[in-house]
């Protein structure tokens, strides 16, 4: 071969994945940002300098920013990026295996099985766990969003597992756990309903360091799994007889990409309620930035969406001062215009 | 690779589409499959593929295909399927690399890339390499689908309607450019083609196939007549001999517009 091309060939590549790490770094610093201002930003405003100290000299500040920081902003703040990291994924990879790009936790109906069970919870006072005390809620919330996962994944293998098949049935779910959780608000008492309905926002005020602590440890033992098969998953986006003939066994890499999925949905919404919107658009952002290369793709969904996430969670607090906005609310008034003006001054044609 | 198939028998919901397919393939040569719509051409490669699970039995130099292991089998055939990859948010460079996915970890070597970009330049869709998918006409995203194909080194390769979408130059290009690999790097090509000219030019075997079966088969003087185009596709034409001595057909009726008049 001659040593010209060989030349030509690293630069050519090296252009078309340096701007992604460019962008990818970009979004990285984004988030860290994002997560230093919302760590200041709250009905009291701290300096950088109280939050430092509290931070890394623990003894020496003063105790009630210490336990400010330490016991809600810190959590709240780390808890954002964690959630908005894990519906950015979770959006993004089930866009992939169904190829679909109205697929994402929300409109699969997965938040919505998330809800009806958290309802569950707070009207009948029933957990699919006994004695859970405080965490009743999120356990049931965590089951029945698993569960909508599940009867996606039975309806899709039931048939063969096809896109189709599984888009359909959760869609189908999504109106069916709507109804259920109307149900539940119907006959709900009315400091109940007042819980669901708080509940349905998305906040990430009862952020505890153990809820944080099952979130991120769903993230690291998911994240690695699904980044093996980043090649596979790529492939996919080429068609299923193509990547069949790749040598990839469609159905099983499917399924399992579910599963994983699934897993990360369930922890996310578990805590912090129904986020909609952040899984459906944290990929889209990614997409239109690096593309589908599931190297740059899945990274720059997670965040994206980790990034939207802790900015909401800023505008949240600083709207009204001295009242925090639903997470839930604010994540599509500040998304959404973000994204149209994404749309607008793209040209290219995405889907 | 020697690749003979014996008494193939594939069947969609118990309609037969393939009913017993024998045939063989040699390395070094172009075999191309023809018929109408419908014959079974493009079901015939996604058995040979393994996309579809057929009865009968398929050889790869005596060995039956089902005993090879899952992926060395991926590594040896290579295939170019009809999908039209339109909607995926990836770059030329990108796709073509994925034909190389068994050697691909998450830093991708430089040798990877040179095998892609060598194929690129062959193929003279380099200067495509940086631009996405969904930015390209269908003809140039064929070509990609081509390159992916052909950047496998397989050492047997099915291309279903390789010219499709492509103008009148890159179809010959391309053909051409199959052919010089096919006897250079002495891999067995099955290509399925519409265009019964293109194939009588670049094909060193015809095999005709019509409702599921192998009509005739053989050199392409000796299957491409005025008969077998008649009672196959149902076409009267005129079959002349050119310079080449490669038979060239000059459709001029259909037998259905006849028997309305």
């Amino acid at each position: 071969m001659e040593k010209k091309a060989d030349i030509k060939a690293k630069e050519i590549y090296d252009e078309i994945t340096g701007r992604k790490y460019a962008l990818l770094f970009l979004f990285a610093a984004a988030c860290v940002l994002a997560l230093i201002i919302d760590i200041l930003v709250g009905p009291a405003w701290l300096s950088i300098q109280e939050v430092f100290s509290a931070i890394f000299l623990a003894n020496s500040s003063d105790p009630t920013t210490n336990v400010i920081v330490w016991t809600i902003r810190l959590p709240t703040a780390l808890m954002a990026i964690a959630v908005g990291a894990a519906l950015g994924i979770a959006g993004a990879e089930m866009q992939t295996i169904l190829d679909n790009p109205l697929a994402s936790p929300y409109t699969l109906g997965v938040s919505a099985g998330a809800g009806f069970g958290a309802a569950l919870a707070i009207v009948l006072g029933v957990g699919i766990v006994p004695y859970a005390g405080e965490y009743l809620v999120s356990i049931n919330a965590f089951f029945f969003s698993l569960l909508t996962c599940l009867l996606i994944y039975f309806i899709g293998k039931a048939r063969r597992v096809t896109a189709e098949t599984m888009v359909l049935a959760g869609i189908a779910l999504l109106f069916l756990f709507q109804s259920l959780l109307a149900l539940l608000q119907y006959i709900a008492s009315e400091e109940a309903l007042q819980v669901i309905v708080f509940w349905l926002f998305g906040s990430l005020l009862k952020t505890t360091w153990p809820k944080l602590a099952v979130v991120a440890a769903v993230l690291i033992i998911v994240v690695p799994l699904i980044a093996k098969d980043a090649w596979k998953l790529t492939a996919l986006k080429l068609g299923d007889e193509k990547a069949k003939s790749l040598g990839i066994d469609v159905e099983k890499l499917r399924l399992k990409a579910f599963m994983l999925i699934s897993l990360l949905t369930a922890a996310a919404v578990c805590f912090v309620g129904t986020i909609g919107f952040i899984g459906l658009v944290g990929p889209h952002i990614a997409r239109m930035l690096v593309g589908e290369d599931q190297r740059f793709f899945l990274p720059m969904s997670a965040l994206g969406g980790a990034a939207l996430l802790s900015v909401a969670s800023i505008g949240g607090k600083v709207i009204i001062p001295g009242a925090i906005f639903p997470i839930g609310i604010v994540t599509s008034l500040i998304g959404v215009p973000f994204f149209f003006s994404l749309i607008l001054t793209k040209r290219r044609g995405y889907w | 690779m020697r690749l003979e198939i014996k008494n193939l028998k594939f069947g969609y919901n118990s309609k037969p589409v393939l009913k017993n397919i024998n045939m063989e393939v040699s390395p070094g040569k172009i075999t191309a499959v023809i018929g109408p719509n419908a014959a079974g051409k493009s079901t015939l490669l996604k058995c040979i593929v393994r996309i579809l699970k057929p009865e009968g039995s398929i050889l790869l130099d005596g060995k039956e295909i089902n005993n090879f292991e899952k992926e060395s089998i991926t590594r040896i055939v290579s295939y170019l399927s009809q999908e039209n990859p339109a909607r995926a948010v990836l770059s030329v460079f990108e796709v073509v690399l994925l034909g190389r996915i068994h050697s691909l970890s998450w830093k991708v070597g430089d040798d990877e890339l040179e095998v892609v970009w060598e194929i690129l330049k062959d193929m003279g869709i380099h200067e495509l390499a940086s631009r996405y998918l969904n930015e390209l006409s269908g003809g140039q995203r064929q070509m990609v689908s081509i390159a992916q194909a052909l950047v496998r080194e397989p050492k047997v390769l099915l291309l279903d309607e390789p010219t499709s979408n492509l103008d009148l130059q890159r179809q010959l290009e391309i053909l051409y450019l199959i052919r010089d690999l096919t006897v250079k790097r002495k891999i067995t090509t099955l290509v399925t083609l519409h265009h019964l000219n293109l194939a009588a030019r670049y094909a060193d075997k015809l095999v005709v196939l019509n409702n599921g079966e192998v009509y005739a088969s053989g050199k392409p003087e000796s299957v491409l007549t005025s008969e077998t185009v008649r009672s196959v596709y149902g076409v009267n034409a005129r079959v002349n001999i050119d310079d080449d001595g490669i038979p060239q057909i000059t459709p001029i009726s259909s037998v259905r517009n006849m028997c309305l008049a």
